[in-house]
């Protein structure tokens, strides 16, 4: 998985000349991007570059200028009321500090996207949210916690039991690791990875940490200059000659989550 | 994506194992109805579970085999597995090792009625102490900007002045002098079987004077106020300022409650004063139009009718009640806690305290009058 992709692989978000505009300010512009099926896909950038707008953009919640914006089939900006509802049914989004509705608990929150399944049982709805919160590697008792009690590390994953409690094709996940601990930001990593495999989920985040960037992503889009400027592998990346991609992915963070990664491989392999 | 076949599933119930196949589309939108249906196998039954047949099985159709094996293994029965795709075999996986554990639930004892209401009863004492506290630390400040005058914020004093008395002005006017037409006209209607409407006069400037000039405007001021100084006290101590303020060596009770409760203390009696006016002038109107009392009249028998301690017993409330919303605004704003829901519960709570202690306040200050007989 590490070449690019062969071209039979389903595409499952495909972005064709997407502007974004707000005043006169230019955010996106003539950009295309496509995700495939079953890949981890992070979206880099420097700040104010849009990567939380793209993520906005294609989960609907900011309209695009122009452009198009296909989501498993269903063309996003043009789609009827049905259409967009059972579209929605099929991504799941975590936004940055969880977002959960602090009125709930962390178990009624997760059953909040439940509701919309016609005819389900509480009592099953009840332990599916069980089962979520558990499967993000929350302890049981999370699940009769307020949001204001949890900590950062906690909320961020009840957000991702949340959008993961319909089963989604595709979550998006906006700065899953920013303001975790190191050894809490590598256990999400780790957490992302092992659901996008066994549940076969399309990965679609932004993220500053390069560490995630090594231990997560099959592909890296960069935003730069209003579009993506180049996606692909890790190692394409490192080969990209661009003076923004050099000084990214070769400063010294860059190189410091490089050999870390590099370490953990060779790990790995022994 | 293969094409969604609804689910399907049939038991057979046979002489040694039971055989169930699983097929189409195994998703939570099925759930509640296989799981009826699977209820009905015994625990104790030699189960084999064909999935040959499934087209997608996501993580609640996983839970449904994984409570069915629970189950039989529990039960001395025992379930095998046909036809499982590697897909579908990896979800089972990682349902079955994140099942919860209820066991790590922590059962902390269900609270009593008795120890509900004992907790209510202690925390409105805390409320109250802490209403007394801040007072405290209010006074003490003001008496330290007297000593610090260069610590004192005057811009912040007029901005307060300006939102408190200057804004409040139209509808506290309006309000008295609605009451002001509404007692005349009650009044009139009353007074009249007596032939006694001059009376009336008496009538609206005592209770307007005494009483509700002053108690309105406080109700008004504290409806408006008190939640204003709750939001934005509130909303400060929520996004951290407050701490911020204190590692900058600024006292939040110096710069925040200081400007605030003056503001209050100064404006309350003049919106009290604006309020007597109107209702009085509301009154004359109504007086005039409805008893045909000329407003020559109305003036010539307020000022013999109506003594000025009336007036005083009104005024003299006003700084009080001032202290009260003030005070009470900004206890709830501190005690906003790191979340939105919280603020909105504060910032109700204070207008209701406000309210409320305004008006017991004006009960006692009644009783205190009629014992000295003013």
């Amino acid at each position: 998985m590490t070449d690019t992709p062969p071209d039979g692989r389903e595409v499952v978000i495909a972005l064709r000349g997407l502007r974004n505009q707000f005043g006169s300010h230019v955010v996106h512009e003539n950009l295309d991007l496509d995700v495939y099926r079953g890949e981890i896909l992070a979206v880099v950038g420097g700040s104010g570059t849009g990567k939380s707008v793209l993520l906005r953009t294609i989960a609907g919640l900011n309209t695009p200028a122009e452009g198009t914006i296909t989501v498993l089939g269903t063309d996003v900006r043009h789609a009827d009321e049905d259409a967009r509802a059972a579209l929605e049914a099929r991504w799941g989004v975590m936004f940055q500090d969880g977002a959960l509705f602090s009125s709930l608990t962390v178990r009624e929150n997760v059953e909040v996207p439940m509701k919309n399944i016609a005819g389900l049982d509480p009592r099953i709805a009840r332990e599916l949210a069980d089962l979520k919160i558990s499967m993000v590697g929350l302890p049981y008792f999370a699940g009769d916690k307020y949001p204001s009690e949890l900590s950062g590390g906690m909320r961020k994953r009840a957000g991702l039991a949340r959008a993961l409690a319909l089963d989604p094709e595709i979550v998006f996940l906006d700065e899953p690791t920013a303001g975790l601990d190191p050894i809490g930001a590598a256990e999400f990593d780790q957490l992302i990875r092992g659901l996008s495999r066994s549940l076969g989920l399309t990965v679609f985040l932004v993220t500053h940490d390069l560490d995630t960037l090594h231990a997560v992503c099959d592909r890296i889009a960069v935003l730069s200059e209003r579009r993506v400027l180049v996606s692909g592998t890790m190692q394409d990346m490192l080969e990209f000659d661009h003076p923004w991609v050099r000084a990214y992915f070769h400063g010294p963070r860059g190189r410091a989550a490089h050999d870390g990664a590099a370490a953990d491989t060779s790990k790995e392999d022994n | 994506m293969a094409a969604e076949r609804a689910p399907s599933i049939d038991i057979e119930d046979g002489p040694e194992t039971v055989a169930i196949t699983l097929s189409g589309a195994v998703t939570i939108h099925a759930v509640t109805e296989l799981d009826q249906k699977l209820a009905a196998v015994p625990s104790d039954a030699d189960v084999r579970l064909d999935l040959g047949g499934v087209s997608r099985l996501d993580t609640a159709g996983a839970w449904l085999v994984t409570c069915l094996r629970t189950r039989l293994e529990a039960g001395n029965g025992h379930l095998a597995l046909d036809g499982a795709t590697p897909e579908v075999t990896a979800i089972l996986d990682t349902v079955a090792q994140a099942m919860p554990d209820p066991k790590d639930a922590d059962t902390g004892p269900a609270m009593g009625v008795l120890e509900a209401i004992g907790r209510r009863v202690a925390g409105g004492g805390v409320f109250v102490m802490g209403l007394v506290g801040y007072l405290g630390l209010f006074l003490s400040r003001l008496l330290r900007a007297l000593t610090h005058p260069r610590e004192f914020r005057l811009t912040s004093l007029v901005h307060h002045c300006e939102e408190v008395g200057v804004k409040a002005v139209p509808i506290v006017a309006l309000m008295a002098f609605l009451i002001g037409i509404v007692l005349a006209f009650q009044g009139a209607s009353q007074l009249r079987q007596f032939g006694a409407e001059v009376f009336v006069v008496d009538l609206i400037a005592i209770s307007i004077l005494r009483e509700l000039g002053i108690l309105l405007t406080a109700i008004i001021v504290a409806g408006r106020t008190a939640s204003a100084f709750t939001a934005s006290i509130g909303s400060m101590k929520m996004r951290e300022e407050i701490d911020a303020m204190r590692t900058l060596g600024l006292d939040p009770a110096m710069v925040l409650f200081v400007p605030r409760i003056l503001a209050l203390l100064l404006m309350l009696p003049i919106l009290g004063l604006i309020a007597n006016l109107t209702g009085l002038f509301g009154g004359a109107l109504m007086s005039w139009v409805e008893l045909g009392i000329s407003p020559a009249m109305f003036a010539t028998r307020l000022v013999e009718g109506t003594d000025t301690s009336h007036l005083l017993v009104g005024m003299v409330k006003a700084p009080v009640f001032a202290l009260i919303i003030g005070v009470v605004g900004c206890h709830a704003g501190m005690q906003v806690e790191s979340n939105a829901e919280s603020l909105g519960q504060q910032t109700s709570k204070s207008v209701v305290a406000a309210i409320f202690a305004v008006i017991v306040a004006d009960a006692v200050f009644s009783v205190f009058f009629a014992e000295l007989g003013i």
